[in-house]
């Protein structure tokens, strides 16, 4: 075979142990990969940021109910418009366009960011954006449900995901995870849509207009009064499922979108 | 021929990587819960193995002793991030079922053991189909396992319902354990004894003899 001759050969002229060749080897090595994986990474990016914003137009849709009934997923798009909402007061900020804010880069910067109060922080999210999008989803004229971004701690990762409600501000109509890294078989139930269903229909806010969801131990008995404010905890997955129920009260709690939802139960109420 | 033969064919069945050397069980219990995230964890793998199996090969009279590992293992990260970046890019939604495992692949024992044992000794073409077959031993066994769970645990295959289930009105009662990592355990368990049923040729000897000790011989 004549690549054994040339084995040889270069062997009886060439030392490979000697400090040059490593170190030709290693740094020479080092500048081809890097390109590769560099050039990789830079030029599949734009195909893979559309695919992550596909995704997350898909996972408000299904949280809305709207990628069920098969229709066109830009159609369905059209029935929802973005809004940004200014936490602390609950209006509408008109300066900044939804889609080029992104909540969470601007959580970590200095004029858009701020510190949760310790006290607050039930999530454990430790900053916030003072704004963020809101997604209003109409059937119509009529506003059917009001999506928002909500995330906070699980048991190893933070959950991120939306939450949407009926226009009363206080039902539950779906929520549903987009990323988070829990076990997979355990704190990942969550993406199960069994338990996803169990939301549906639940009410946020007790009757003293503070956040009382609950996440309970077991399943929830459907005689209790109570069933209303209550989802099946997971097996196996208590502290995933006991985040859940943080975020989703820190969210609709009076740090979250509590002042903007209240204009709904007002105006339900009355 | 022959030899090039025996390379790619060996790994299948006699030489499997998976149920032979017990290597790669991590994600082989990880990824199979259903076909289409382990289908494209097999090409990933696959992929890699031969392409790294190639790239030491072409190298292998360079690459200084000392440092022959880290070389190896330089080779196989780039190519396994490259191919992770791959599947982000075209095959997005099940990359996200995949989340850690393609990353994983860096540490695969098959990949490595093929780049260290047969990638460094042969030549380009040799080690590429080399690569090649081992991926292949290990796809294999990854397809029947997710098959036989996705069958059985949710009664579909690449999400088109086989068998219908009761809870949608069938007949077919899904068995939970399938979807659940341990049954991947029983499956493999199940695959590596049937194949040392039929090659005999692949039962080791006991390490040790176990022999039943009676109470009164131990004083």
């Amino acid at each position: 075979m004549p690549d054994a001759d040339k084995k040889t050969g270069v062997e009886k002229t060439f030392d490979r142990d000697s400090v040059s060749n490593t170190l030709i080897v290693a740094i020479g090595l080092s500048l081809v990969c890097s390109v590769l994986v560099a050039g990789a990474a830079i030029s599949l990016k734009p195909i893979q940021e559309e695919n992550e914003i596909r995704f997350r137009q898909q996972i408000i849709l299904d949280v809305a109910g709207l990628l069920e009934s098969g229709a066109d997923i830009e159609e369905s798009l059209q029935r929802i418009e973005a809004r940004v909402v200014e936490l602390e007061t609950g209006r509408y900020v008109e300066s900044i366009s939804a889609e080029d804010f992104d909540a969470l880069a601007a959580a970590n910067d200095p004029e858009l960011g701020m510190a949760i109060p310790g006290e607050l922080d039930i999530a454990k999210v430790r900053r916030r954006a003072i704004y963020s999008p809101v997604y209003l989803v109409r059937d119509g004229d009529e506003l059917a449900q009001i999506i928002l971004p909500v995330r906070g701690a699980g048991l190893w990762s933070t959950l991120y995901g939306y939450l949407a409600l009926e226009p009363d501000g206080s039902t539950v109509s779906g929520l549903q995870f987009y990323e988070h890294a829990e076990t997979p078989g355990l704190g990942d139930q969550i993406d199960d849509p069994d338990w996803r269903a169990q939301w549906v229909g639940k009410q946020v806010y007790g009757s003293d207009g503070s956040p009382r969801i609950e996440v309970v131990r077991g399943s929830v008995n459907s005689n209790d009064p109570d069933s209303r404010y209550q989802v099946d905890g997971l097996s196996g997955a208590t502290l995933t499922g006991r985040g859940v129920m943080n975020l989703v009260r820190y969210w609709t709690g009076p740090d979250g979108f509590g002042p903007y939802l209240e204009q709904y139960r007002q105006s339900e109420g009355s | 021929m022959g030899e090039m033969r025996k390379v790619l064919i060996d790994p299948l069945v006699d030489n499997n990587p998976v149920t032979l050397q017990v290597l790669g069980i991590c994600s082989a219990l990880a990824v199979t819960t259903s076909l289409l995230p382990s289908l494209l964890m097999c090409l990933a793998l696959t992929s890699v193995a031969a392409l790294s199996n190639a790239a030491i090969s072409s190298i292998r009279n360079r690459i200084p002793n000392n440092i022959r590992i880290i070389v190896q293992m330089t080779i196989i990260a780039s190519l396994v991030i490259v191919t992770d970046q791959m599947l982000r890019a075209f095959a997005f939604e099940t990359s996200k079922q995949l989340s850690v495992f393609v990353g994983l692949i860096i540490t695969n024992c098959i990949v490595l053991g093929r780049a260290e044992a047969f990638a460094m000794k042969n030549g380009v073409g040799m080690s590429f189909l080399d690569g090649l077959g081992n991926g292949l031993g290990y796809s294999l066994i990854l397809i029947a396992v997710a098959v036989t769970r996705e069958l059985f645990g949710a009664g579909s295959l690449l999400g088109y319902q086989i068998l219908p289930l009761a809870s949608d009105g069938g007949w077919y009662e899904a068995n939970g354990l399938m979807l659940l990592p341990p049954s991947a355990f029983f499956i493999i368990g199940g695959l590596i004894w049937a194949i040392r049923t039929w090659k005999k040729r692949q039962v080791e000897p006991a390490d040790y003899q176990i022999h039943e000790v009676h109470r009164t011989e131990v004083h």
